[in-house]
């Protein structure tokens, strides 16, 4: 079996719901840990947990999962997450992309070139801090692509 | 010193030199790789890697927007851009203008003058530097008017760029239709410039250059010649200064040859004029200027005691140009291009995984390589893995520590040329000095040992 993004949901509104501040979950290599905001972390990604209530976090500890993909830098360049300074970023964690979604600008000597998604899913992780240099090959950001 | 960062925009053997002179000189630096060099020895060396693109050289060490970027974003003062790739582009000098980065080689118009080779020959007219009969084929009618005037056999070039790209050899007037098609897509494809020009074919010349450096004011210096004419399809394997059994005479008039035409183009930076030399008939005649440092740039610092990449970093950064009175030439030194290749199979690149390497050292003997145990050869670039250096105080003494270097070298898991190098050393014809760029024809004609093929499976130096 594997996990949907329904599946997800649904644990991450029963563990809302329970006393537990944290839950590790392992099914067929996938792993997903759940943790409550506010508990004490251990995740090296921060701003990954989310805001409201409960964070869903899809960390799988070897990248077997089919449905996990990287979006991956396509070259050499400067990271924006938005399309200009002070605007609303093109995605956030959580944010649901589809094949064609922008997700960043990759601006390479005044030249801005746009990164799409490339599959539809939901943002899990964001890497590069916004403004900085990302090099070809480096992941920008992880997805749950929909199955 | 205001360079305090450089990014170096190549690979191989050239990168790891580059960062030996940063290293002296206390600069800091950071590589631009491709994909396929990320864990290569000179990333291994260098103060920060930032990966530029893919394995495709298009996409990475062709790509200067992002090289440029690169060095924007590294914090970098210049750009050295090594030999080959984008060193010759005049759209990286350019961009480094734009950007406030110093590129580190001549200025942009000058790489335009020189890399057109026609606008070259008129500026060695104009320098009062003979050049080999011949001119533009612009038209077929041009270019039989031109083949006409100018004797058989001919050579069709390209004007765009050198390196053997685009050239063809003509021996009957009736073939030259057919070979100015061939050498206009090859050009077209290797340079984007299709245009073609003809000159003379020098059957039996040597390959003589001249080191230059320039300030850009209009002063230049040379730090004497290399003759370069163990070559095979125009790629030279042997490389040595001073060139051997040349008069006094035709000496100092190539030298002074080349200072004129880089005085006449107030050259910056440093800079090799290629010459062919008829040594019988005391003739020479202007080929072509490289607007870079060259592969084969360590014999002059040999035997002058001047690190050339220092001078450049010195001369881009303001520090000047040195006197011409403080270059001395000492003693002799000869290098080998150790290539992965196959020797006995055309040469064929021979890329892969490097099993174990010991290369040479000892008196008067220098290596540069990124080569190391281990070391991957990616199939995407030129095979050069090394070069072989040795320095004595006369020829003799040179090619004896050459020889014995070459002997202590030991390479397996890829194909090398060693085994040509040890055969070029020994053959009489290559000792005795002065060889025209016919020799290697020769030496494989004379040893037929050099062309049989190796069991399958083996790969051994």
């Amino acid at each position: 079996m594997t996990l949907t993004a329904a599946d997800v949901a649904e644990i991450m509104r029963l563990v809302e719901q329970s006393k537990f501040d944290e839950l590790n979950l392992e099914i067929d290599g996938i792993k997903l840990t759940l943790r409550r905001a506010g508990a004490s972390t251990t995740q090296d990604t921060p701003d990954a947990v989310g805001a409201v209530g409960a964070a869903a976090q899809c960390e799988p500890a070897v990248p077997v999962d089919a449905s996990l993909q990287d979006i991956i830098s396509p070259m050499l360049g400067t990271f924006y997450r938005a399309p200009k300074p002070g605007s609303a970023p093109f995605v956030k964690i959580g944010s649901v992309v589809h094949e064609d979604s922008v997700i960043a600008i990759i601006e390479v000597m005044k030249l801005m070139n746009t990164v799409r998604a490339g599959a539809k899913g939901v943002i899990t992780q964001i890497l590069p801090a916004d403004e900085t240099l990302v090099e070809f090959g480096e992941v920008l950001m992880r997805m749950r692509k929909d199955p | 010193m205001a360079i305090r960062r450089i990014l170096i925009a190549n690979r191989g053997e050239i990168a790891a030199r580059i960062i030996r002179s940063c290293r002296a000189l206390n600069i800091e630096v950071v590589l631009a790789v491709s994909s396929a060099d990320r864990d290569g020895e000179p990333a291994r060396q260098a103060d920060r890697v930032v990966c530029i693109g893919s394995a495709k050289s298009a996409d990475s060490y062709l790509n200067a927007a992002a090289i440029v970027h690169a060095a924007v974003a590294t914090g970098a003062d210049a750009i050295h851009p090594g030999y080959g790739f984008l060193s010759e582009r005049a759209v990286l000098p350019q961009l480094c203008a734009r950007a406030g980065i110093v590129f580190i080689g001549p200025t942009a118009d000058q790489i335009v003058a020189v890399g057109d080779k026609l606008r070259a020959r008129a500026a060695a007219e104009t320098a009062n530097v003979p050049v080999v009969p011949g001119g533009a084929a612009n038209s077929p009618e041009e270019a039989e008017a031109v083949a006409r005037k100018i004797s058989m056999p001919l050579l069709v070039k390209a004007v765009g760029g050198g390196g053997g790209r685009g050239l063809k050899l003509v021996e009957r007037l009736e073939d030259l239709p057919k070979m100015l098609d061939l050498a206009a897509a090859e050009a077209g494809a290797a340079f984007g410039d299709v245009r073609v020009y003809l000159e003379h074919y020098i059957g039996c010349g040597r390959h003589v250059e001249v080191q230059v450096l320039g300030d850009g004011e209009g002063r230049v210096i040379q730090l004497g010649e290399r003759d370069c004419s163990v070559q095979r399809r125009y790629q030279k394997l042997i490389e040595e200064t001073p060139a051997p059994c040349l008069s006094a005479a035709l000496r100092e008039s190539l030298q002074q040859a080349a200072v004129r035409f880089a005085e006449r183009i107030g050259y910056l930076s440093a800079g090799t004029v290629e010459f062919i030399v008829d040594a019988q008939r005391e003739a020479f005649y202007f080929l072509e200027m490289n607007a870079r440092i060259q592969v084969e740039h360590p014999v002059t610092e040999a035997v002058t005691g001047i690190d050339l990449i220092a001078e450049q970093i010195a001369i881009a950064d303001g520090g000047g140009l040195r006197l011409q009175s403080e270059v001395r030439n000492l003693g002799c030194a000869i290098e080998c291009r150790v290539n992965a290749e196959d020797y006995r199979n055309d040469f064929r690149p021979s890329p892969g995984r490097v099993r174990d390497v010991s290369w040479p050292s000892g008196e008067g003997i220098r290596v540069d390589t990124h080569i190391v145990g281990g070391s991957s050869i990616p199939p995407f670039y030129d095979s050069l893995i090394a070069k072989i250096i040795a320095k004595g105080r006369d020829r003799a003494s040179a090619l004896a520590r050459l020889r014995a270097a070459i002997g202590a070298t030991h390479i397996s898991g890829v194909h090398s040329n060693l085994g040509f190098h040890r055969a070029a050393l020994d053959d009489p014809e290559f000792q005795a000095g002065g060889v025209d760029t016919g020799f290697v024809a020769r030496l494989y004609a004379r040893r037929p040992d050099l062309s049989e093929q190796r069991t399958a499976g083996a790969a051994h130096g």
